[in-house]
């Protein structure tokens, strides 16, 4: 998965989008990975996949629109994002309803996606 | 094997910044090599040169502290979140026209590239916190 020398990451995404600065975080972590060429990927779980939800309007808490910088992941060439279909079913995120390519895993199959990274960190 | 840790939780909120530095002296003491601790976030403030703690808790810089002039080990924080979490070197103060440098001279300013580098070189990358 990973280029040459480098290693391959997986983002795991598990809070809120505006609870704490954690996404900003998380999102700032992708794009340096992204900016030095190294394979990365993300994965939304539990309360992660709340970021992915459409029409988010932050206008009235000051803080800047997380939706927004995720839809510019293609711009970094991640064209589709991992989701734990559990927690999307819970919060009835659908992948019509997101800026990004979703791409829906049961908890088996997360498990198989997380053993295929050198590296994971956790948000 | 060679080991790198993210910290994503402040000393003052939990348990978790205590368990990286314990979790650190551990993989020192079986022989493995300890990259790089990169602190970002709110775990930025585990750098703060001023924290005071009651007598009877244990300081979470002593074990930071020890980390780096015993073992060597770079302490890396993030500089974006460094700076609004009020953690600054000379230079930073200076730059931003604030009284004095805020951070324990054992932790080093610098950016994520520092965390990718860290993933890079590393065989294990542990996240504490978050």
């Amino acid at each position: 998965m990973a280029a040459d020398g480098g290693k391959s990451t997986l983002i795991i995404i598990r809070h809120s989008p505006y609870g704490s600065a954690l996404a900003k975080a998380s999102l700032d972590v992708v794009l340096a990975n992204a900016a030095f060429e190294q394979a990365v990927d993300l994965l939304f779980v539990g309360d992660g996949v709340l970021q992915l939800l459409p029409d988010q309007d932050t206008s009235a808490i000051g803080v800047r629109n997380i939706s927004r910088q995720l839809g510019s992941l293609p711009l970094y060439d991640i064209h589709r994002v991992y989701v734990d279909a559990r927690a999307a079913a819970d919060y009835q995120l659908t992948a019509a309803s997101s800026a990004v390519e979703l791409h829906l895993l049961d908890a088996g199959q997360m498990q198989q996606l997380m053993v295929a990274y050198d590296h994971l960190l956790s948000f | 094997m060679i080991y790198s840790l993210l910290v994503l939780s402040s000393p003052v909120s939990g348990q978790v910044s205590r368990a990286a530095a314990e979790f650190a002296r551990s993989v020192i003491a079986r022989g493995h090599t300890l990259h790089r601790v990169f602190f970002l976030d709110a775990g930025t403030v585990n750098s703060a040169a001023a924290l005071v703690f009651p007598q009877d808790e244990p300081d979470p810089a002593q074990h930071w502290t020890e980390l780096a002039q015993t073992h060597a080990v770079e302490l890396i924080i993030c500089i974006s979140s460094a700076l609004r979490h009020g953690m600054l070197d000379s230079v930073e103060a200076e730059r931003y026209e604030r009284p004095s440098s805020t951070i324990n001279p054992v932790f080093t300013i610098s950016g994520l590239g520092q965390l990718v580098d860290a993933c890079m070189q590393s065989d294990r990358m542990i996240t504490f916190g978050g």
